[in-house]
């Protein structure tokens, strides 16, 4: 938990927005995160952000569900219950093949989707903070960090110049934390 | 001026003028307001027909298989039809939103949430089927892999049956973790904007907390791509293997190579019928007719042309199969089919599979939406009789003349399978009052290359010599 204080600027156009973060990377505030509705391509670049590896993560999953299929069934066919089908040999990998590439997907899909609710930090029960109840509708939001040494009336025009329809200062936990998403936090009644 | 160009000769995905908040309050109100009379009329009805169906399945369970229509010959009736039927319904939502994910077919943003929706409730009433038909059905678990108290004896992983215990969980868990995944930035859309206090705490649990920071939605693009490409071989082994279970037999009309290919054109022939009954009176009732538009519709009918004419192909080349092979047996098994005492099976599925669905060669029924409704159950009714045509009358008249035998289903079975659509439109209703019917977000995305108002905004450029437009360009960026 950390209590910090935030300069939040709304934008309403993501070609709006684009040259705003490029002004806000240059300005030496320092960047939050920024919030939009949907996917806008080309943001994780111009935030100078890394490109995710969760599918390299998906392929180990996925060879993991194929180990282990071929090595249960193998395990199960040669050594542990060794089963006459009709005369064929017991190991018979052809047969194998369907449960094989069904756990190969099972264990990639779900794998990667409890990666993806890690990294992201989400879950049932979760909640964080939302610096404007319209940052899933229709507005992009940069969050900028501050502290009490900034100049607030600075931040404020400086974030108006770059086209922001709205902005505020806020004070708020910049992490997850375990809530109820129908109350408030006590730092938001505070 | 938007940096993405989309040629006019493309139709606009979302009709009307549109805006991001409009988009979310078209989509997201519904889910808001008290639902309308039809509503509550055609829930209950769901509703009394799926206890119809616990009845029947309770009936079943305590007298025992008997109670059904099957025999000794006929082992398989209108369970395994129903369940084939079910599965092969299952089969256009992971079309939709996989393949054509990876195809970059901008028409799935409109159809896919609902598509996905149908193909995991179609899944569940599947599954219903070859579980009961298990008769002991207290004793279901015998089909799990895990070192038991019986031998250790393990499942033989060698049989098409049990090849589909997995193919088929399998496909419900990814088919859920995919849908899941694209609902999540949207019931934040829900949680955010609600106004009442439980609205607000249920929809934040279903959110998971998401709140859409740039790093989260690269996350969740990756892992729709990865989990598009896992679901495309995925839906593509599940009919695959639903056709090992008869095509690995030695049963005359069953063993034929053709039929992995043949059921997965039939399943997403059945699956875009379903959509398309479903979607119309969606469209209709909750007032979307701008995001799933007539061009939505005529896709999809594009996609039953076809896959009705591959599964035409298959019935004759099966037809030729059996002759050119000069095996008695098979010969047998289809004369039987179109001249046996369930001749009516064969020539409704004909008529409703291969003759009907060319009548959308025609662009104007295509784009036509009653006929396109009256089209989707004609499409369903004939698949259900495909599958119970490959069932029944493969197995009516087997090699012993003496155990032939005729068979028909019992009240019991009737039941169970109407039951199924009770579970199949109860769950669809909830769907359609509590979740966003669309993917909002995916929708916004292609909103400004694909509304109607922003593809008009781009006809004066459109209109300009390649030299005036660069020279503006060029103008605009000093």
């Amino acid at each position: 938990m950390a209590i910090k204080k935030f300069a939040v600027a709304c934008y309403d156009d993501e070609e709006v927005l684009f040259p705003a973060v490029k002004q806000v990377r240059n300005s030496g505030y320092k960047l939050h995160d920024v919030y939009t509705p949907f996917p806008v391509h080309g943001l994780d670049g111009a935030l100078g952000l890394k490109e995710t590896d969760l599918h390299v993560a998906g392929f180990i999953y996925g060879i993991t569900g194929t180990s282990t299929a071929v090595g249960f069934m193998s395990w199960i066919f040669c050594s542990d219950w060794p089963i006459n089908f009709g005369g064929k040999p017991h190991w018979s990998l052809p047969a194998f093949i369907p449960i094989t590439f069904e756990l190969t997907v099972l264990f990639a899909a779900v794998g990667m989707v409890l990666t993806f609710c890690y990294l992201n930090q989400i879950m049932p029960g979760v909640k964080k903070h939302v610096f404007h109840p319209r940052q899933t509708d229709d507005l992009f939001v940069v969050a900028l960090e501050i502290n009490d040494h900034t100049n607030e009336a600075e931040v404020i025009n400086f974030l108006k110049s770059t086209g922001a329809v709205e902005t505020s200062v806020q004070v708020a936990e910049s992490e997850w934390w375990f809530g109820r998403w129908d109350k408030k936090e006590a730092y938001e009644l505070a | 001026m938007h940096l993405k160009y989309e040629s006019f000769v493309r139709e606009p995905l979302v009709d009307g003028d549109k805006t991001y908040h409009q988009v979310t309050e078209d989509i997201i109100s519904p889910i808001e307001k008290k639902p309308g009379r039809m509503w509550y009329v055609g829930f209950f009805f769901s509703v009394a027909l799926l206890l119809l169906g616990v009845f029947s399945v309770t009936w079943e369970v305590y007298y025992g298989i008997g109670v059904w229509g099957i025999n000794r010959t006929v082992g398989w009736g209108w369970d395994i039809t129903n369940f084939v039927w079910w599965v092969g319904i299952g089969h256009a939502g992971t079309l939709i939103s996989a393949i054509l994910l990876l195809f970059r077919q901008g028409w799935r943003t409109g159809v896919n949430r609902a598509a996905e929706a149908m193909t995991i409730f179609a899944v569940m009433c599947a599954g219903q089927f070859p579980i009961f038909h298990m008769g002991r059905v207290w004793d279901g678990f015998f089909v799990l892999p895990y070192p038991n108290s019986r031998g250790p004896l393990w499942p033989n992983f060698n049989s098409a049956l049990l090849w589909d215990v997995f193919a088929i969980s399998t496909y419900f868990t990814v088919s859920l973790l995919f849908w899941y995944s694209g609902l999540i930035p949207d019931f934040a859309t829900v949680r955010d904007r609600a106004k009442t206090k439980l609205r607000k705490r249920l929809y934040g649990l279903a959110s998971f907390g998401w709140t859409g920071t740039a790093k989260n939605w690269q996350r969740h693009e990756a892992l729709s791509l990865v989990l598009a490409g896992l679901s495309t071989p995925l839906v593509l082994s599940v009919h695959t293997i639903v056709s090992f279970d008869f095509a690995t037999s030695v049963i005359p009309g069953w063993h034929t190579t053709i039929f992995p290919p043949y059921f997965v054109a039939g399943a997403i022939f059945s699956g875009f019928a379903m959509v398309q009954t479903l979607l119309i009176v969606c469209r209709k009732i909750l007032g979307l007719e701008d995001y799933i538009t007539i061009g939505h519709l005529e896709a999809m009918n594009k996609v039953i042309v076809l896959t009705g004419s591959i599964v035409g192909v298959a019935y004759l080349t099966e037809l030729f199969m059996s002759w050119y092979s000069g095996v008695l047996y098979e010969q047998e098994a289809f004369k039987w089919r179109i001249l046996g005492p369930y001749w009516w099976s064969y020539w409704a599925m004909m008529t409703c599979n291969v003759v009907s669905p060319q009548l959308f060669w025609f662009k104007k029924l295509r784009r036509n939406v009653p006929f396109t409704f009256i089209m989707s159950i004609v499409v369903n009714i004939g698949m259900w009789f495909e599958r119970f045509v490959i069932i029944v009358t493969s197995l009516y008249r087997d090699y012993l003349p003496g155990s032939w035998t005729y068979y028909s289903p019992t009240w019991p079975e009737i039941g169970f399978y109407l039951g199924t659509f009770g579970l199949f439109f109860t769950c669809f209703f909830l769907f359609a009052k509590y979740f966003p019917v669309i993917a909002v977000a995916e929708i916004k995305f292609v909103l400004k290359t694909s509304g109607e108002n922003y593809k008009k905004k781009m006809e004066t450029i459109d209109a300009k010599s390649a030299e005036e437009f660069k020279h503006e360009l060029d103008h605009a960026h000093h």
